[in-house]
């Protein structure tokens, strides 16, 4: 037998050829850094008229980054700058060269729109096969991806990175649980991509069904928060391997960073996607450890270059060595946000979004708040609403037509159903005057 | 001929009902009849009180959602088919009733007095009147009542 076809899985925590990134010294890591973000910085500054009169309001010039450590004079970018340029504003490719558009839920309505060249669809698929490598996923492997296909990038990303690893890919996309469970189970699926909350919910009903998936190995869960204990619940229920995987459109979708077999948080893809952890309060970098904000920056992307970006996420980068082997350091399992944004079902979603939709149905704003709850599995939403003089009616018939009617245009503006509670006026817990908007009361089991 | 109804939205956990009762109470406010409407989420409580803007007043201050409704009060002979009689002359003149109920007011000579809500509430006087049935108003009713 030649050496050659020794499958490069045996080897514990999974290697591709294209994964060798992930093992470089850092020195040679840190100095590939340096030469594609002076190349990012030039190409953002040249292509990108908002990020020139970012920099220039601040004096500064590609040249002046002479080392990594001067990513920290650029100014940041944020989620609403991707809003006011919308929608070509931010690319720095000519259209001639983007091959793809995707797009996600932005606040008012209007969506936040990515693009890619062909180069970057290439560095996206090869960070997915990186992460299907991470987990130990092979060629051979059935993949069954459950992520939405369409605008939203985990689809389509899990989809060219699957296929590029040489993988047998499902393209089956959300919903339709028995659907799922009965390809699963035929096609012999021995691995699944889909939030955690859905895997829980697709393997309860499989249970239901008496149907176990006969070689169902790895999961892979993003999309969503997700806690140790719930990886712990799903891995003895199921027996599975699950695994983290972290990724936003803004910087490419899924496969920014990815868990190895050690499990003990996603590794950054960091020759592509350079992190930085701020405090988010006074946007000063903070050092390895500390607890922040994750700003990332792309450091290869050229249809749409993304400087600091803030990502919203509360997490800390660990630089200390993993068993693995992998030089690019991790970050801890996201714990929360430092915006009020959630995300359900794999959907982000605004508190703005919500008060959109109830100032449409009842025509002046109310107070509400939001709760989020985990009922068998499954992310609930409700949304309390305080009822107003101006709406409320004797007639019982008008009250349940008007909860109908604020339930339709939630539904219509983040295409997730919640259940709408009337409650009386001045009940909604407030502090400092203001109402707390989001109680995520979901326990991850 | 019409009455002023005071409508309050309430959560439906228990408890509730007590809140306006007291802010009534401490008003020095009798309430002379009421309703309750249900769902699984919440209620609508309905009352009439003799000084519905005082009684007003006093649950807006105490943060109450507060609607008022006229409604009519209308006497229904005490006996088989009386309310049949009124109900037959509402349908014939098309006439939709949202809710009704009672008074409270304990037994009076062949009488009882209901609480009819109706969509139209002028429509229904005039289809009353016409058949002889008048509406009793509030100064007859809290005439009765004192």
């Amino acid at each position: 037998m030649s050496t050659s076809t020794i499958p490069w899985n045996d080897i514990p925590g999974g290697f591709h050829p294209e994964s060798s990134p992930d093992f470089l010294p850092i020195p040679q890591l840190q100095d590939l850094q340096f030469h594609r973000l002076k190349a990012t910085v030039r190409r953002a500054f040249d292509h990108v008229p908002l990020s020139k009169k970012r920099m220039e309001e601040r004096s500064l010039t590609p040249q002046d980054i002479k080392s990594l450590a001067d990513i920290a004079k650029l100014p940041f970018t944020l989620k609403i700058d991707l809003r006011d340029t919308y929608p070509f504003g931010l690319f720095a490719s000519p259209m001639d060269e983007i091959v793809r558009l995707h797009a996600s839920s932005g606040t008012t309505g209007k969506p936040i729109v990515v693009a890619y060249t062909q180069a970057d669809i290439n560095v996206w698929a090869s960070c997915m096969v990186r992460s299907f490598a991470a987990a130990g996923v092979h060629r051979g492997d059935v993949i069954q991806n459950a992520y939405g296909y369409g605008l939203f990038t985990g689809g389509l990303g899990a989809h060219y990175g699957g296929e590029a690893l040489g993988a047998t890919v499902i393209p089956i996309s959300g919903g339709n649980t028995e659907r799922q469970i009965m390809i699963m189970n035929d096609f012999g699926s021995s691995v699944i991509c889909c939030t955690p909350s859905y895997f829980l919910h697709l393997y309860e009903r499989a249970r239901e069904l008496n149907i176990k998936p006969p070689r169902l190995r790895v999961g892979i869960f993003g999309a969503e928060p997700w806690t140790n204990q719930m990886r712990i619940r799903i891995e003895q229920e199921s027996g599975i391997k699950a695994f983290d995987i972290y990724g936003l459109s803004e910087i490419i979708g899924p496969g920014v960073a990815m868990e190895c077999s050690c499990q003990n948080g996603p590794h950054i893809f960091e020759d592509h996607f350079f992190p930085e952890i701020i405090n988010p309060d006074t946007g000063v970098p903070l050092p390895d450890g500390s607890e922040g904000e994750l700003v990332l920056t792309t450091l290869s992307k050229q249809a749409m270059p993304m400087i600091r970006y803030r990502t919203r996420d509360i997490t800390t980068l660990i630089r200390t060595p993993c068993p693995c082997g992998r030089t690019i350091r991790r970050i801890a399992r996201i714990s929360r946000r430092s915006d009020d944004m959630f995300i359900i079902r794999g959907v982000n979603v605004y508190p703005s979004q919500i008060e959109t939709a109830l100032l449409a149905a009842e025509g002046t704003m109310p107070h509400y708040q939001i709760v989020l709850t985990r009922v068998k599995d499954l992310d609930q939403i409700e949304v309390k609403v305080e009822v107003t003089p101006e709406v409320f009616s004797d007639k019982i018939r008008a009250m349940e037509n008007l909860r109908q009617k604020l339930e339709n245009s939630i539904d219509h503006t983040i295409g997730i159903r919640a259940t709408v509670t009337l409650v009386e006026p001045r009940t909604l817990q407030r502090s400092e005057g203001k109402i707390c908007r989001v109680h995520d009361l979901r326990v991850m089991k | 001929m019409k009455l002023n109804q005071l409508s309050l939205f309430m959560e439906n956990k228990p408890g509730q009902l007590k809140v306006p009762c007291r802010i009534l109470s401490q008003a020095g406010i009798n309430i002379i009849t009421l309703s309750l409407a249900d769902t699984q989420q919440f209620g609508i409580l309905r009352l009439i009180v003799k000084d519905w803007q005082k009684a007003r007043r006093a649950l807006e201050s105490n943060g109450c959602v507060v609607n008022v409704t006229e409604v009519l009060a209308i006497d229904v002979s005490d006996r088989p088919g009386g309310l049949y009689e009124i109900l037959e002359i509402i349908d014939d003149a098309g006439l939709a009733i949202e809710y009704m109920y009672a008074f409270t007011t304990g037994p009076q000579a062949q009488k009882a007095t209901m609480v009819f809500r109706f969509e139209n509430t002028d429509a229904a006087i005039k289809a009353l009147s016409a058949k002889g049935i008048n509406p009793v108003g509030p100064a007859d009713l809290f005439a009765r009542l004192s």
